[in-house]
């Protein structure tokens, strides 16, 4: 560790976070290296550390001989100071060297707000901001995750970008990078080339040209570029690689956990979700498989939680199998297994049952939407009944506590709908009166709001946001039908919903914004003690975008989208007729009962959508 | 009851108690040896550290107690065992059966070394003696009800001012570590409050022993 280090530790939180040296971290000698990866998330330690596909790409990349990929966190606020006012350069916790040494620099992006921190690390790193600043193949930039889904915010910044899922390729990449390495390439060469693996998006070599409206006209491919980028998808998870071998960190992170996702894709089709479209298709992973790396994975890291994760791993068809064998191991052990996002049907009543770890304080419902009616139109497969029997078989076992989440601001949405969500509540209250066994402790009922985001790649992505006014309007009008002192009512910042929905959907012209709210400071957009929405709103001004035109506008039909030369899989077609059927009411049936056709299933060749 | 006596250096100094904690239970799963757990409703590995430790402290003289379900493990084993399984900078030195009641843990021979920016200023070693051997130097501490002003002079049995090198000058102590407690940081504190002049740039905190209240070394 080097002395400045030494000196700036004490004076900061949770210095553990930024000397790595976590048990399973991967050390390589610097002579058998030829391409060093600098991998950098966003955002702080404990919530990068608890990122799965950061750990998935970590270990794809460290599997490449001559390769070596070390992690980069952004460092907290006191963390940053001390860096600039002692002159110190971003590093990366393995090797404790510089990012500015590295030859490639990667991102992970799951979260809009954390654009900033994107720009803030390129700064503390030493690195110009802009793609067209930077020179050289030294210090290449290039990004995935959720949010690259619509790149275009982040277009001046990011060299490319790497759609979908990055198990296969990632490893194509890095290789065609050792070779330009090897062969001294210019930094155009490297790009036109690496242009050429499917999946790769580089944003530079498209000029977006728009309408006097302010709307997109065209989007011009240059130098041999696809007129389509289709994000990459792995084919047979069973014989994907998987991190059994996970860094175990050694200060408490947020989801301090081993983590087993079961299949990947989502059947239900909720309309304003954006991963239950864009992760499409479903694809299985076998209850063997799973098994044997639950037990690697808890043997090496010596954890003992471990989550089945997925989108709703109550519809992972070898759930029962899985868990028959899972859970005497996990008991034998001491492990707790925790089975998150399980819908309320009979089998997942059984199973939370059977899982000793459920403590009696975990009972979660995100119904989102208030009456059935609205439910129908999001398409959210939740009832009333379903919610009150889940309820009523959980009071009379002894819970007591209910977590109830919605959206406020949803298509279509009256204050009929607004009000159906105190009804709900009231319900489930009435069902606890009558279901309750232990009447002693009372009951709590905590009910959350959140500011409907449209999402790109789902049938709502045209749709209007409404004013942050509106949405406060309709929480003190919530607020006012609850009755009963059992609540506890939270709602989001509309503040930062309605920037997510800008970046969310936003074209080339936001990335202005982004870097002039960063000069303006902000940073860390994502946690309240820093968010500051007066240098975000300066910024709009100053870059005279009308944040309007991409929030309370909505997006017309026939508009050309900022991300339609990005296919998920999911047609736009398909996206549109969803987009109808809502607005009529109608809902689409789970893709298991019957295929809706959206499309994805084009992105499969050897196996088929396993929905 | 089993005991292990561990050395804590390097970047692991920046691992909290309630951490490390969690890093020991998990480096006995990945030895493949098998806590003891407590009864109860909500059952915990059997692991305990004496005198719980500052963030930013190195040590080569911590006690963890520990019982294990493994039956006839030799001492030398789990050393190798829980060895191989630990990270950089914690290292178990060595493993016996029974010891001595943590209680009796009376006084810690600690090292502070003063890293000062250019060289150590020519008359910090002589004033700074001085200084700890008043009859009564008192210095603030932050209790849990606010400061509160303390006494370090009665929790120091010996102090000696060595230089180790042209930036570094090394405090070497013996105070009072369980009834009371005196933390090292302490001494820097009064430093602060009554030499400014003579505050190093940084300091790095050292444990060395620990004894009992005859001087024996605690085991």
């Amino acid at each position: 560790m080097n002395e400045l280090l030494r000196k700036i530790l004490p004076t900061v939180q949770k210095p553990g976070r930024y000397t790595g040296g976590e048990f399973n971290e991967v050390k390589k000698d610097l002579k058998d290296v030829r391409v060093r990866v600098a991998y950098c998330f966003p955002d702080t330690y404990e919530i990068g550390m608890s990122n799965v596909g950061m750990r998935i790409l970590y270990g794809v990349m460290n599997e490449m001989e001559g390769v070596w990929c070390e992690r980069v966190f952004a460092p907290w606020s006191d963390m940053e100071k001390a860096m600039l006012e002692n002159n110190m350069y971003l590093w990366a916790l393995e090797s404790q060297d510089p990012v500015i040494d590295f030859d490639m620099i990667a991102f992970t992006v799951g979260y809009e707000m954390s654009y900033t921190n994107i720009l803030n690390m390129l700064r503390l790193s030493g690195l110009p901001l802009r793609t067209r600043e930077r020179m050289g193949l030294k210090g290449i930039v290039f990004a995935g995750g959720v949010c690259t889904f619509n790149p275009e915010p982040l277009a001046e910044f990011i060299d490319f970008f790497s759609l979908g899922e990055g198990e296969e390729s990632t490893p194509e990449i890095i290789a065609l990078y050792d070779k330009a390495k090897q062969e001294r390439w210019t930094r155009g060469m490297f790009l036109k080339e690496v242009a050429k693996i499917p999946g790769v998006y580089v944003p530079s070599f498209y000029d977006a040209v728009y309408n006097e409206d302010g709307t997109l006209k065209e989007m011009i491919p240059k130098e041999g570029a696809p007129a389509t980028v289709t994000k990459r998808i792995v084919e047979d998870l069973d014989n994907a690689y998987y991190p059994t071998k996970m860094i175990v960190p050694s200060t408490e992170i947020v989801h301090d956990r081993a983590n087993l996702e079961v299949f990947r894709g989502c059947i239900r089709g909720c309309r304003f979700c954006q991963a239950g479209f864009s992760c499409r298709p479903v694809r299985k992973k076998s209850p063997e498989v799973l098994y044997r790396q639950a037990v690697e994975t808890l043997e090496n890291s010596g954890i003992n939680e471990i989550t089945l994760s997925s989108l709703s791993t109550s519809d992972y068809r070898g759930l029962k199998e899985l868990t028959d064998e899972l859970i005497p191991y996990c008991e034998q052990q001491r492990v707790s297994l925790s089975v998150p996002s399980l819908r309320a049907d009979n089998f997942s009543r059984e199973l939370m049952e059977k899982l000793q770890t459920v403590r009696k304080t975990g009972l979660t419902f995100a119904p989102e939407a208030g009456t059935q009616r609205l439910r129908d139109v999001i398409n959210k497969n939740l009832t009333e009944e379903e919610i009150l029997t889940t309820c009523a078989n959980a009071f009379s076992g002894g819970w007591n506590n209910v977590k109830l989440y919605f959206m406020l601001g949803l298509p279509t949405e009256t204050d009929e709908d607004v009000l159906g969500i105190a009804e709900l509540v009231y319900k489930v209250i009435q069902t606890w009166k009558e279901h309750a066994s232990n009447k002693k402790r009372g009951l709590r009922v905590h009910v959350a709001t959140a500011f409907f985001v449209p999402k790109p790649h789902t049938p709502f992505q045209w749709e209007q946001q409404i004013t942050p006014q509106e949405y406060l309007r309709r929480c003190k009008l919530l607020k006012s039908h609850f009755y009963s002192k059992s609540i506890e009512y939270d709602y989001h910042d509309p503040a930062l919903s309605r920037l997510e929905a800008v970046f969310t959907r936003g074209d080339r012209r936001v990335g202005s914004v982004i870097a002039e709210a960063f000069k303006r400071g902000a940073r860390l957009d994502g946690w309240d003690e820093h968010f500051n929405n007066e240098a975000w709103m300066q910024a709009f001004e100053r870059c005279k975008l009308d944040i309007n035109f991409y929030t309370t506008r909505g997006y017309a039909e026939d508009e050309l989208l900022p991300w339609d030369h990005i296919d998920v899989g999911v047609t736009k077609k398909f996206l549109l007729k969803e987009r109808h059927r809502a607005m009529e009411g109608l809902v689409t049936p789970d893709c298991r009962e019957k295929c809706a056709g959206c499309g994805a299933n084009c992105l499969l060749k050897e196996v088929a959508c396993d929905a | 009851m089993l005991r292990a006596v561990f050395e804590k250096q390097g970047n692991a100094i920046w691992i909290s108690h309630l951490d490390l904690m969690r890093l020991f239970q998990r480096a006995f799963k990945r030895a493949g040896l098998h806590l003891k757990h407590t009864q109860g409703f909500n059952p915990r590995p059997s692991v305990s550290i004496a005198l719980p430790m500052a963030v930013g402290v190195a040590s080569r003289c911590e006690l963890l107690d520990f019982e294990i379900e493994d039956e006839g493990v030799a001492c030398q084993q789990i050393v190798s065992l829980l060895n191989g399984a630990l990270i950089p900078g914690v290292k178990v030195l060595e493993v016996y059966e029974g010891g001595r009641k943590q209680r009796d843990i009376a006084l810690l021979q600690c090292a502070i070394d003063l890293h000062y920016k250019n060289k150590i200023p020519a008359k910090a070693p002589a004033s700074l003696e001085k200084l700890f051997a008043q009859d009564s130097l008192m210095v603030t501490k932050n209790g849990k009800n606010g400061p509160v002003e303390q006494d370090i002079i009665p929790m120091i049995q010996a102090i000696a001012l060595e230089p180790l090198d042209a930036k570094t000058l090394r405090i070497r102590a013996t105070i009072c570590c369980q009834n009371p407690a005196l933390n090292p940081a302490q001494l820097v504190a009064a430093i602060a409050a009554n030499k400014k002049s003579y505050m190093p740039e940084y300091a790095e905190y050292f444990r060395e022993e620990i004894f009992d209240s005859s001087h024996n070394v605690f085991r």
